[in-house]
C-alpha cells in the first residue's frame, strides 16, 4: 500500500492539543452539579437563581439534584443549626471529590443576627468553605459572582493532586 | 386596648378549658405557652405561669387563659386528650421551659436536639450559650409505640427515613415512615433543624430591632409577619397608625400573600413532578421582588413597617408597577391552570389524596388556606377585620373535600382575590403621614434631630432605650398568608421585651401532619406536604 503524502495525514483542525488537566478542568468547571443544601430564606432566594430570570443554567450548573453522591458544589443556603450540624457534616463526607463548598448567606458564613444558644456561627466550624456570599439573603447577582469564583478554582486544579490541602488540614468540631 | 387574662388556679385549669371548649364554643386551641418571671418587676408569685389561648368557633373572640405553675413541681395536667393541638403546644413548653405536663402521651423535646441539657427560654439560661449535638436520634421512642398500637411487629414493616435533607421536605423536617409495601402504616415527624433561636432573641433587643427578626419566621411573606408584630406592639400600646399606612400595609401585605401563595404552589407543581409551572409561576413572583426591593430596599427580607406606620412611603410610579404585577401573575395564574386544570394525571394525583376533615384541622390548631379547603369560611380578614378589610368587596375562598386539589385551588383562588383587594387599595389610597407623629414611638424627622436638643434627645432615647411599651401581657393576630399569625407579647415597662411568643399557623398544621399521611401512598405524602406549605422560620422559628 502506498503511503499517503504528508499533507494528506494531517486531520485539519478535528484535533486539539491541549493538557489533560486543562481539558478536565474546563469540563468540570462548566458543568458544575450543586447539592443545594438548602435550609431557610436564602434557599428561597436561590429559588430565583434557578428560575428563569436569573437562569443558573447560563453557567451550565443547572443539574440542581438533592443527591450528595452526583454533586461536586455544595450550596450551604441558610442558617445551620447544632441540630442540623452533623446531618451537614455527613452529606459533605458523601460527596465525592473534587468538591467545592458555597457558604450563601450571613448565617451559614456567621451565624449572622443569631448569635444564640442553637446557631452554629458559621459553617467554617464544621466543614471546609471555599468561597462565602455576604447578604441576607444575597442578591442571585452575587450568588452568581461565586459560581464564577469556583470555576475560576476549579481551573487551577490539577487530576494528580488527590486531595486538596486545605481539606486535609481541616478538623471541625464534629471531627473526632 | 387590652384583651383579659383570665387567672384560674392549677388544679382548675384543665376543668376550666374543658368547660369552655364544650359548653362555651372555644373549640380552637390557638397556642400554649409559658412566661419566666424571673426578674420580672413587682412579681412575688410562683416564677412560672402557663399561658393557654383559645378561639371560638365564628373566629371572632379570643379568650386567654393563665395559671400559676407550682414551683415545687412544675406539673400540670395535659389537655392534649381535649385538643390535638395540645400534644405539640406542650412538647414546646416542656422543650423551652421545663414544664412537666401529666399524662401527655409523649412528652419529649421538639425543638431542640435530644442531647441539649437545660430549658433554654428560662430567664438564668444564658443566651449564647450552644450544645453541640454529634449525632441525631432514631425516633423509634415514638415510632415502636405506634407501631404496637396498630399491631405490627418492627420486622414486618421497612423503616424509611424522608429527610431532612430531601428535596420534598425542603431540608428541615424528618419523617420517620413505617412503610408496608407503598403504603405509609405509622408516621412520626421530628423538626427543630431551623430552631434559631427567635424567642430568646426577641428577649435581648429592643422592640423595633425584633422587626428584622419576624422578617425570617415566614420568609416567603416577610412584610406580613412585619405587619403582624408591629400591629400587635400599636395594639398594645393603643396607638392608632395613619390611614395611608393602614392601606399601604393592606397593598403591600396582599402582594406578599400572593407571592407566598405562589412559592407553594409551584413547589407543589416541582413535587408533582411539573417543572414549567415553576418558571410560569416565577416569573411575576420576580417582577414582584423588584417592586419590593425599590420600595423597601431588600427583595425577600423586607422589615418594611415600623412600629406606628411604616419605613418608606410609596416611590412615583408604584402603582403602576403593581398594576403590571399584577397582570403578570394573572397571566401566569391562567398558564399554570391550563396545564393543570383539567389535566388527567394531575387531578389522579391530588383528588382526594391527603384528606382533612374540618374537625380535625379544627382540633389540630390548623387555620388559613389549609383549614379553609376543608369547607370552613374562617378567615380573620373577614372575621376580624382590621385595616379596613370589610370595606373590601373580596370573596373567601373555601373549598369542599380538604384534599390536595382543594388546597392548592384555593391559594390560586385567594391569589386572583388579593389581586382584587389590592385594585381596590390602591384607588383609595388616601394621602398624609406614613407613621404616626406620637414621638414616644416613631422617630423624629431629621430636620429636627439635627436641628434641635429636643429632637436628638428623642432619637437617641428610642435608639438607644427602644419604644416603652406598657406593663401587661397581651395577644392579637392576623391572617397572614398560612393562617393566623399571632404574637403574645409580655412587657415589664421597659424597652425590651420580657417575652414574645410567636404562634405560627404551620406549627400546628405540621404537628397533625404525621396523622394525615397515616394510611395514605408515600408519593401521596410527598405532595400533601407540599400542598400545606411547611415554611422552616416559622414553624421552628
Amino acid at each position: 500500500m502506498e503511503l499517503k503524502k504528508e499533507e494528506d495525514l494531517s486531520l485539519g483542525d478535528s484535533v486539539l492539543v491541549t493538557k489533560l488537566d486543562t481539558a478536565v478542568n474546563w469540563a468540570r468547571s462548566y458543568s458544575m452539579w450543586p447539592m443545594v443544601f438548602g435550609t431557610a430564606c436564602c434557599g428561597i432566594e436561590f429559588m430565583s437563581v434557578a428560575a428563569s430570570k436569573h437562569d443558573i443554567s447560563r453557567f451550565g450548573a443547572e443539574v440542581v439534584r438533592f443527591s450528595p453522591r452526583q454533586a461536586d458544589l455544595l450550596v450551604v443556603a441558610g442558617t445551620i443549626s447544632y441540630k442540623q450540624a452533623p446531618i451537614l457534616k455527613k452529606i459533605y463526607d458523601q460527596m465525592p471529590e473534587p468538591k467545592w463548598v458555597i457558604s450563601m448567606g450571613a448565617c451559614a458564613c456567621s451565624g449572622g443576627f443569631y448569635d444564640n444558644y442553637t446557631t452554629v456561627q458559621g459553617i467554617d466550624q464544621i466543614i471546609p468553605v471555599d468561597e462565602y456570599i455576604a447578604g441576607c439573603p444575597p442578591r442571585p447577582e452575587a450568588f452568581f459572582d461565586s459560581l464564577i469564583r469556583i470555576q475560576e478554582k476549579s481551573n487551577r486544579e490539577s487530576i494528580l493532586e488527590k486531595d486538596r490541602q486545605h481539606d486535609r488540614d481541616f478538623k471541625g468540631f464534629l471531627d473526632a | 386596648m387590652h384583651n383579659k387574662v383570665y387567672e384560674v388556679s392549677h388544679e382548675k385549669v384543665r376543668e376550666t378549658i374543658l368547660n369552655l371548649k364544650e359548653n362555651e364554643d372555644f373549640t380552637l386551641l390557638l397556642d400554649v405557652t409559658a412566661t419566666d418571671y424571673l426578674n420580672y418587676p413587682g412579681h412575688k408569685a410562683e416564677r412560672f405561669a402557663v399561658v393557654y389561648i383559645l378561639r371560638d368557633s365564628t373566629f371572632k373572640n379570643e379568650v386567654i387563659i393563665k395559671t400559676m405553675v407550682d414551683d415545687e413541681t412544675l406539673t400540670l395536667l395535659t389537655i392534649s386528650d381535649i385538643y390535638y393541638a395540645a400534644n405539640w403546644g406542650e412538647r414546646e413548653v416542656f422543650d423551652q421551659y421545663g414544664i412537666i405536663f401529666e399524662g401527655h402521651p409523649n412528652l419529649k423535646r421538639v425543638l431542640n436536639h435530644h442531647q441539649f441539657v437545660g430549658h433554654p427560654l428560662r430567664k438564668d439560661y444564658v443566651i449564647t450559650d450552644g450544645q453541640i449535638c454529634t449525632e441525631t436520634e432514631d425516633l423509634m421512642d415514638e415510632m415502636r409505640p405506634l407501631l404496637k398500637q396498630k399491631g405490627y411487629e418492627e420486622d414486618e414493616v421497612m423503616l424509611l427515613n424522608v429527610g431532612p435533607s430531601h428535596p420534598a421536605t425542603h431540608g428541615t423536617i424528618r419523617n420517620l415512615l413505617a412503610m408496608e409495601g407503598e403504603s405509609i402504616v405509622a408516621a412520626t415527624t421530628e423538626i427543630g433543624y431551623l430552631h434559631r433561636g427567635f424567642e430568646k432573641a426577641c428577649e435581648t433587643h429592643t422592640y423595633s430591632q425584633i422587626i428584622p427578626y419576624t422578617d425570617r419566621l415566614n420568609y416567603c411573606s416577610a412584610i406580613l409577619n412585619n405587619i403582624g408584630y408591629c400591629k400587635s406592639i400599636e395594639d398594645m400600646m393603643d396607638i392608632e397608625i395613619p390611614e395611608r399606612a393602614k392601606f399601604i400595609r393592606v397593598i403591600v401585605g396582599e402582594l406578599s400573600r400572593i407571592m407566598d401563595h405562589a412559592v407553594c404552589n409551584a413547589a407543589n407543581c416541582v413535587d408533582l413532578g411539573g417543572l414549567t409551572n415553576f418558571w410560569y409561576i416565577f416569573n411575576p413572583r420576580d417582577e414582584a421582588y423588584e417592586v419590593l426591593s425599590k420600595l423597601t430596599g431588600a427583595r425577600l427580607t423586607n422589615s418594611y413597617t415600623r412600629i406606628g406606620g411604616l419605613s418608606y412611603d410609596l416611590y412615583d410610579g408604584f402603582a403602576e408597577e403593581v398594576e403590571s404585577v399584577l397582570r403578570s401573575t394573572e397571566k401566569s395564574i391562567d398558564d399554570a391552570l391550563s396545564l393543570i386544570a383539567r389535566n388527567k394525571i394531575f387531578l389522579d394525583r391530588t383528588q382526594d389524596v391527603g384528606i382533612i376533615t374540618e374537625e380535625f384541622a379544627i382540633s389540630a390548631g390548623i387555620t388559613g388556606p389549609n383549614l379553609r379547603s376543608t369547607g370552613s369560611p374562617r378567615d380573620m380578614r373577614q372575621d376580624k377585620p382590621y385595616y379596613h378589610y370589610d370595606s373590601f368587596d373580596f370573596d373567601v375562598v373555601v373549598g369542599s373535600h380538604g384534599d390536595v386539589y382543594d388546597r392548592m385551588m384555593v391559594r390560586f383562588e385567594e391569589m386572583i382575590q388579593s389581586i382584587r383587594i389590592i385594585r381596590q387599595a390602591i384607588k383609595q389610597i388616601p394621602d398624609g403621614s406614613i407613621i404616626t407623629d406620637n414621638r414616644a414611638v416613631a422617630l423624629p424627622p431629621k430636620d429636627q434631630v439635627y436641628g434641635s436638643i429636643e429632637g436628638m434627645m428623642n432619637q437617641f432615647k428610642l435608639v438607644f432605650e427602644g419604644v416603652k411599651v406598657p406593663k401587661g401581657e397581651y395577644y392579637s393576630s392576623t391572617e397572614a398568608a398560612n393562617g393566623e399569625l399571632g404574637f403574645y407579647v409580655v412587657s415589664d415597662g421597659s424597652g425590651t421585651p420580657h417575652k414574645v411568643k410567636c404562634r405560627p399557623p404551620c406549627y400546628y398544621a405540621l404537628g397533625a401532619y404525621s396523622k394525615i399521611i397515616e394510611n395514605t401512598m408515600l408519593a401521596d405524602a410527598v405532595v400533601t406536604m407540599a400542598s400545606m406549605n411547611f415554611i422552616a422560620g416559622e414553624f421552628d422559628r
